[in-house]
């Protein structure tokens, strides 16, 4: 299948100097962007720089105030995702939407499934093109099952086998690897170049530069909701990249200090849960950061969770400083100063329609309260410390919190269990879908609440975060510890192949 | 190309599919019904085994299946209609009023008019819901009583009576054709219909997504307002028809007539599987569910339930449907999320 019906000279999909605003918050000052086909194009800038109001205004999901956008060398004007898909865009959202009851066959062909006589659906034939599309991506998904439960590298894979089937000429991917392993990334890359070399436009969103120039052919930075600048991948560097975005140098994305290290604060000794993981035994000690590797789905976050006393563990024992940890038992975790930030901090560690003051005070509600009443006064007093200290950017402390940006929001979160003075801090993906720069900042962070003697256990999938942040490296693979590695012997090589072990080639390949 | 299901043994192929019957949340809702069956049968064989016992048993939930069918398809897309007693009721007394105040009505345009105007109350539900953008609960929370008041307003203490109406029309609501009740023909043929609907054609099949995921059918460029204000109005108009049915029934319609059917159609739908939540679910179940409901509620005297316990059994019923659903739902998500595990294996 080749893309033969455009012009020569025409770009696949070009934008204008684009604008958009919401009321009197400008989102996309002057977008510009030139998608050509057989080739993947990479769109960076920090949260806010406007990269996903561009997306949305090709989805069709926004209407442009002003500019041109041009598809094919056509003038186009989208009112509706139905147009934009119609016209041959695919959209890849940073979340899948995928129906969770309906079947993976039927999620594929939504609303344009082949019909017989009648309008009857051809569920055969569907089920055939589902199975041959997965053929062709080189996966193995059963095409019968329902989408519930799928993992996301999969329903990515679905999410590309729609767009496949659409035989959409122009493929938005909004960060599609934000929650993918190495594997599941390679994986979703071979099968991007495929798609390039048959005549398709890509474009790839990413917070992750190895990724851009591992993939993409040509790369358009924005910053502030405007154009800065397109350069051929082969022309430009990280680090004028970097400048780019933020409009200065940042010298050290990582900046680790050392620590003087305490005692053992967080004993887990041979915790196990059938199924979901085995004999893990570790400490982190007062000042370390301990990061715990490993791709997505080897069981991290449930150590974490049932450290924390959220999930259950048959066998084994927590201590903190001595102290027994009771299982399942998340209040009383808190009160022998665990904290634990989660992985999605959208669903499970913010109320996105609550105050910044509400939600930064919500750990302590209890030690707040007078006679079982709050007060907004002694709250915003709270939350204004640790709000200031984290460097929050919000105007005023009653701002819903679900108005920030994602970094905010994870400072938020922090700010919420710093608040319960812990002396033990669970992280878990600290910068998913966060701009370098505010990455930066929460590596400080990190940094800074370690020297002042916190024991930090932080899960992380970014091997040059696990690499820069960590004084010591713990490894996951399937419920398992497979290696525990200290500062100067972790390498990407040695974190990658602990994570991995097992024969990493034929494993993914009967997927 | 072949696939395995193509190129499978016919035998093969038969027993797949008595397995998914086997597996499918509507089979142990018919069990549950034919248990309660043989029960009361052998406590009294007339339950069954009379002309008049077989006639009820298939004629008096016929009503109430109608009603299901069209709540299931609104709680399929996640909504809910709380008005269609009221519907049913207004409808029902339209019926009788037009048999009075136009002599010599075709039967078959009362049941266009019936039809109709359910499917006009329908619409005001769908499109204060879809436009206004408040949640269905609300919405037809407000229309139950708004279309009660106009019922009650307008019938004042009069009411219909059986005099009132043709004799043909009544003789609708018991007339049987090789032992079927009539009304029991129709509701099967509006099952059938939605069912097929529903599971082969792309706006059912739509109806579902947007259930299952509402923002999701959005981004996806799913026509969802439109779908959801059809689901309104066929619902409605269902009402509307088991109103007109509803007359021909019982003969005699005052202004309460169907109150209280609202929670008995939710009640038939969950009970038969139709997810609170929308997305899943289908219509049959909703039917067997309304035949349940009220067979257990025939069934109960007859097996010496006191009257004090019947009301409390059709309540564990449902809930222990939705603890069911919960419970399956649950074993599902582990069944799957294990086999991912495997996977990865």
């Amino acid at each position: 299948m080749t893309i033969s019906h455009h012009a020569a000279g025409h770009a696949a999909l070009e934008l204008r100097d684009v604008s958009k605003s919401f009321g009197a918050v400008v989102a996309l000052s002057s977008g510009s962007l030139r998608l050509e086909n057989n080739s993947i194009h990479a769109l960076i800038g920090e949260n806010g720089a406007g990269k996903s109001t561009i997306v949305k205004i090709i989805a069709g999901l926004y209407q442009r105030d002003s500019g041109e956008f041009l598809l094919d060398g056509q003038s186009t004007d989208f009112t509706s995702t139905a147009q934009s898909k119609a016209a041959g865009i695919a959209v890849i959202y940073q979340e899948p939407t995928l129906f969770p009851d309906l079947s993976v066959t039927e999620n594929i062909f939504m609303g344009r499934q082949p019909t017989r006589s009648l309008g009857r659906i051809d569920r055969r034939l569907m089920r055939e093109e589902a199975v041959g599309l997965f053929r062709r991506l080189g996966v193995r998904i059963d095409p019968d099952r329902p989408t519930l439960g799928l993992s996301i590298a999969d329903q990515q894979i679905i999410e590309i086998a729609k767009a496949i089937s659409l035989d959409a000429r122009v493929l938005v991917m909004d960060e599609p690897t934000a929650a993918l392993s190495g594997v599941e990334v390679e994986r979703l890359f071979a099968v991007a170049r495929s798609l390039r070399d048959e005549g398709r436009a890509l474009m790839f969103i990413s917070h992750r530069f190895d990724e851009v120039f591992d993939l993409c052919d040509t790369v358009t930075v924005m910053r502030d909701g405007e154009y800065i600048a397109t350069s051929p991948i082969a022309e430009t560097t990280v680090d004028e990249l970097v400048r780019r975005m933020v409009g200065r140098d940042v010298t050290n994305l990582f900046p680790k200090e050392v620590a003087p290290l305490g005692d053992d604060v967080l004993v887990v000794t041979n915790l196990s849960q059938p199924g979901v993981f085995h004999d893990v035994d570790f400490t982190v000690r007062a000042g370390e950061i301990v990061a715990l590797a490993g791709l997505v789905g080897a069981g991290r976050s449930e150590i974490a969770r049932a450290i924390f006393g959220v999930d259950p563990y048959s066998t084994g024992t927590v201590s903190i400083s001595g102290t027994r940890v009771p299982r399942r038992n998340p209040g009383a975790s808190m009160q022998l100063g665990l904290a634990l930030v989660p992985e999605d901090r959208r669903k499970q560690g913010l109320v996105l329609e609550s105050s910044v003051a509400r939600n930064t005070t919500m750990a302590i509600q209890r030690t707040l309260s007078r006679f079982g009443l709050l007060f907004s006064s002694k709250e915003n007093e709270a939350a204004r410390q640790w709000a200031s200290r984290l460097e929050v950017k919000t105007s005023a402390l009653d701002t819903e919190v679900g108005t920030l940006s994602g970094g905010n929001q994870q400072k938020v979160v922090l700010a919420k269990w710093l608040a319960t003075k812990p002396s033990v801090l669970i992280i878990d993906e600290p910068t998913r879908g966060i701009d370098v720069g505010t990455k930066a900042e929460v590596h400080r962070l990190l940094s800074e609440l370690a020297g002042t003697g916190l024991a930090i256990l932080m899960i992380s999938s970014e091997l040059p975060e696990v690499l820069g942040m960590a004084d010591r490296v713990l490894v996951v693979r399937e419920g398992r510890i497979t290696a525990s590695l200290a500062r100067a012997d972790a390498t990407a090589e040695s974190v990658m192949l602990a994570a991995t072990q097992s024969a990493p080639a034929t494993k993914e390949a009967v997927r | 190309m072949t696939t395995t299901t193509a190129s499978a043994p016919a035998g093969q192929r038969i027993l797949h599919a008595l397995g998914g019957i086997a597996k499918a949340r509507e089979t142990g809702i018919l069990v549950a019904l034919v248990l309660v069956v043989i029960a009361a049968t052998a406590r009294n064989p007339n339950f069954l085994f009379s002309t008049d016992g077989f006639r009820d048993l298939l004629l008096t939930p016929s009503i109430l299946l109608l009603v299901a069918v069209g709540q299931a398809i609104v709680i399929i897309t996640r909504n809910v209609d709380l008005s269609v007693g009221s519907t049913l009721g207004l409808t029902a007394y339209l019926t009788g009023r037009l048999f009075i105040d136009v002599p010599g009505i075709p039967i078959i345009l009362v049941f266009l008019i019936g039809l109709l105007f359910g499917g006009f109350l329908g619409l005001i539900n769908g499109a204060l819901i879809a436009f206004a953008k408040v949640p269905a609960l609300v919405i037809t929370l407000g229309t139950l009583y708004i279309y009660r008041g106009i019922n009650v307003w307008w019938t004042g203490s009069d009411r219909i009576n059986a005099s009132d109406m043709p004799k043909d029309f009544l003789a609708l609501g018991t007339k049987t054709i090789l032992y079927i009740p009539v009304l029991t023909i129709i509701a099967v043929v509006v099952l059938i219909a939605a069912g097929w609907y529903l599971r082969n054609q792309r706006p059912g099949r739509e109806l579902y997504a947007i259930g299952s995921d509402p923002a999701a059918a959005n981004l996806y460029g799913l026509k969802v307002t439109q779908r959801v204000l059809v689901a309104f109005v066929v619902c409605g108009a269902l009402a509307g028809l088991a109103g007109v049915l509803y007359s021909a029934r019982y003969g005699t319609v005052n202004s309460q007539a169907g109150s209280g059917f609202e929670l008995e159609a939710v009640g038939a739908a969950v009970i038969g599987g139709v997810a609170i939540f929308g997305g899943s679910g289908t219509v049959w179940g909703a039917a067997i569910g309304a035949y349940l409901l009220f067979t257990i509620n025939r069934a109960l005297p007859i097996l010496g339930v006191q009257d004090f316990w019947q009301r409390a059994v059709v309540g564990v019923l449902i809930i222990g449907a939705i603890v069911l659903d919960r419970l399956l739902a649950l074993r599902q998500t582990r069944k799957l999320t294990e086999a991912r595990d495997n996977d990865n294996d």
